[in-house]
């Protein structure tokens, strides 16, 4: 007779077969893939391979969908890319990395090494486009009250900030460590983290998402100021409009009073403005920030207007309001009072408006992972690591990040920086250390593996990866070249 | 959620990649395109219902072989029947511990009986059924641990050799052991009997009461296993040559036996780097000084 099976507490039967085993909590079923992870059946973190396929959609052959027969195909098979997610480190670090890997690629034998680098030199540089002020330069960027951060120069249409790094990771106290890892870890897998600027303002940043600055979410980047808009647009406005105000948050636009309306000849409307004054035809103030016109608090843009100036204004003067964003516009005509009454707007008017509205971009949160690969994770790679660092700087050696294309900065070491949105979800990881763990990839041909001391003995055939182990499978993402053909410039090259 | 099986050409083009539940198989046909098509067809046509049968049967092939051998009904059930029941007698086995070399069996038979090959296998999770036709053979890797693949020699079994069936067990596989081989490796005339025998000799490479050796009833941490509360090798410490030596020496005599009985052909034993290999043909080859490749039987077809 069978043993009774006990069910305790932390015993869940899993469902992704019919064998339906009993999992103990923090154990595997016998298929190694399915776990039970304090009490929840997961799928194990698997590591991640880029399928071609996927891309393509014909995965697999459906077996059980009765409709599709399996198509037999031998001949070609889904073209892969092992990345580094799940794949694990060796340490010490002159072990051979854990997957060197040898693939055929047009003909020519290319060898992948594969590690997950685990990096204390390492931050995120974040570009938040809004032109909001979020916080004056150099001051300290804080989640839970914790330095993670700076306010570094800001860039056209957005702000700038800087987070991590070594001095904040393990220069600090342990909690402040311990929260910048957490806050690195979040950006870097996609995940919203609300920070605070000291003097600035609170903003929720996640990436390829709007930011949400003290609460209001930024829908569209400004096409520039008010100001700007004037001076972009004016020789449009040209003959089909006396006047034009762009109503902004920032600095506000009057296209009669502006150095542009003036060289264009333009003649004064007796446009009386509220706020103060910068410079000719450029407004400061002339309403509290808030979510309506122009990141304003108004939603009737007559408010921010005095009477017209009875000596210069004449009656039947043609007016157009507009905001930064082409989001509100409004067409008024001068009675004979000379106050502003609404007209439906001119078809030539609606046009302009819709070019504002064209030329801003959806505003978005740029999540930047930056590290520096160049120290003893390249022990795993060759026996003489300074000769791969020459390699990736010769464009022989190709570095991938989750199969992701990343920047490599001139210079010395192998520093390098990618969108966190290019790599399959979850990619990073990290150590209590604290420090982040994020995936590296090297490529290049097995010729030039090998001429840098590499570990040929450690190459293993791609199909030995592809076919075992626990693997997620995932669709390389078409923003990426596909990590195994070669660099432009190098085609030639056999 | 219950996952679909799949069947699927591996990137190489030449293998095809079986996998439903804990079953991966990797199957490899030689001979004219076509019919390796129409082997490969047969195969993941046969391949869709296995698991599901298996299950249907899965509370009697969980229990002591000796009790349920005459009531299994499905095809595969009786193909693990037929592996365990040479052990029934003397231990305790169930059919499980010839699932994979059934699974790979039954494949192997789909596939040469829908089209004309040249040879084929079928490789699940290391347990290998193969089939040969005249002038052909296939060249085989021992290695020393399963988890860890590192050439420890390479064997070649030509047409002439009776061997059809190749299987390693050790206690750090996905399956439990009794004993403490890193690995140990059998050829048998089939796939079912190379995979019952290779667990039979692997827990026979044992040191009974060892304090090096870590051993937990198998349901504390597989609550469904097979084995119930028999205690499972989870570790295995520091031990001497001498121990060594004698660990071996217990599963040698276990294998010597077997192939006395005509059971199995041969056996290779790995425990802490130490290897010994039983069987004539096999042992005698090993033995030539250098020798990396052994030939199992027969002569080598010209290549």
């Amino acid at each position: 007779m069978p043993d009774e099976i006990l069910q305790p507490d932390d015993v869940i039967r899993c469902d992704a077969c019919p064998v339906l085993c009993y999992i103990k909590d923090g154990r595997t079923g016998a298929c190694d893939r399915y776990a039970n992870r304090s009490g929840k059946l997961v799928r194990l973190d698997a590591h991640v391979i880029l399928d071609r396929a996927l891309e393509q959609g014909d995965r697999v052959v459906p077996f059980l969908d009765a409709h599709r027969e399996w198509d037999g195909q031998i001949v070609a098979g889904p073209e892969h890319f092992v990345t580094a997610i799940g794949a694990g480190t060796t340490y010490p670090d002159y072990k051979p990395a854990p997957f060197i890997i040898s693939s055929e690629v047009k003909g020519v034998d290319m060898v992948t090494v594969v590690t997950e680098g685990i990096f204390s030199y390492c931050g995120v540089k974040l570009k938040i486009d809004t032109d909001r002020f979020l916080g004056p330069e150099q001051k300290m960027v804080r989640v839970d009250g914790e330095a993670v951060g700076h306010v570094t120069t800001a860039e056209y249409g957005s702000q700038m900030l800087s987070l991590g790094g070594v001095h904040h990771l393990t220069g600090g106290s342990l909690r402040e460590g311990r929260i910048t890892c957490e806050t690195l870890l979040a950006l870097c897998n996609g995940q919203a983290v609300e920070m605070t600027i000291d003097s600035g303002a609170t903003v929720v940043v996640q990436a390829g998402h709007p930011p949400i600055v003290n609460g209001v979410k930024e829908d569209r980047m400004r096409v520039g100021c008010g100001s700007a808009t004037i001076g972009m647009f004016a020789m449009q406005w040209m003959g089909k409009i006396d006047e034009v105000v762009v109503v902004d948050d920032h600095i506000t636009g009057v296209l009669s009073e502006h150095q542009a309306g003036k060289m264009l000849g333009i003649p004064p409307t007796g446009i009386k403005m509220k706020g103060r004054r910068s410079t000719p035809g450029r407004y400061f103030r002339v309403a509290e920030p808030g979510t309506n016109w122009g990141g304003t608090n108004i939603s009737d843009p007559l408010s921010i207007l005095h009477p017209f100036d009875p000596q210069t204004a004449k009656p039947g003067t043609r007016m157009l309001m507009v905001s930064t964003t082409g989001e509100h516009a409004a067409y008024y005509e001068l009675d004979k009072n000379l106050s502003p009454v609404e007209f439906p707007m001119p078809a030539a008017l609606q046009e302009s408006v819709a070019r504002i509205a064209e030329n801003c971009e959806p505003a978005m949160c740029t999540v930047m992972f930056m590290g520096g690969a160049g120290g003893s994770l390249r022990a795993g790679v060759t026996e003489n690591p300074v000769k791969l660092t020459r390699s990736v700087r010769d464009t022989l050696t190709r570095v991938t990040c989750g199969g992701a294309e990343v920047y490599v900065w001139p210079g010395g070491g192998i520093t390098l920086m990618v969108d966190v949105t290019r790599l399959p979800a979850n990619a990073f990881g990290y150590v209590p250390t604290p420090a982040i763990v994020a995936p590296i990839e090297f490529t290049m041909t097995k010729a030039d593996y090998a001429a840098l001391g590499g570990y040929m003995d450690h190459v293993r055939p791609l199909e030995s990866i592809v076919s075992g182990g626990d693997q997620r499978h995932v669709a390389p993402k078409p923003e990426n070249p596909w990590p195994l053909s070669r660099p432009a410039g190098h085609e030639e090259r056999q | 959620m219950r996952e679909p099986p799949i069947a699927r050409m591996l990137p190489d083009g030449r293998r095809v990649h079986l996998h439903d539940g804990p079953i991966d198989a990797i199957a490899e046909a030689f001979g004219p395109p076509e019919e390796v098509r129409k082997a490969y067809d047969a195969a993941a046509r046969r391949f869709v219902t296995i698991l599901d049968e298996l299950c249907a049967e899965l509370d009697l092939l969980r229990q002591d072989a000796v009790h349920t051998i005459p009531l299994l009904k499905g095809r595969v059930a009786q193909r693990m029947a037929d592996g365990v029941e040479p052990f029934a007698a003397a231990s305790f086995i169930t059919p499980m511990a010839a699932v994979a070399g059934a699974v790979a069996e039954e494949i192997l038979e789909t596939m040469t009986s829908a089209a004309t090959l040249a040879r084929v296998y079928v490789n699940d999770g290391g347990d290998i059924a193969f089939d040969l036709t005249r002038g052909e053979s296939f060249r085989v890797g021992l290695v020393e641990r399963p988890e860890q693949p590192s050439l420890l020699g390479t064997a070649i079994i030509p047409e002439s050799s009776p061997v059809r069936g190749i299987a390693t067990s050790g206690w750090r596989g996905r399956s439990f052991s009794l004993g403490i081989a890193d690995a140990v490796t059998i050829l048998a005339d089939r796939a079912v009997v190379a995979d019952a025998a290779a667990t039979i000799v692997a827990n026979a490479v044992d040191l009974p009461g060892h304090p090096a050796i870590a051993r937990v009833p198998a349901r504390e941490i597989v609550p469904d296993s097979d084995l119930g509360q028999r205690l499972v090798t989870r570790n295995v410490g520091r031990l001497t040559e001498a121990e060594v030596a004698e660990a071996l020496a217990s599963g040698e005599a276990v294998a010597n036996e077997l192939i006395a009985r005509g059971v199995v052909r041969a056996a290779a034993l790995n425990l802490c780097g130490e290897t010994r290999v039983v069987g004539r043909t096999f042992a005698a080859a090993i033995a030539a000084a250098g020798a990396k490749t052994v030939l199992l039987g027969g002569s080598l077809p010209n290549a």
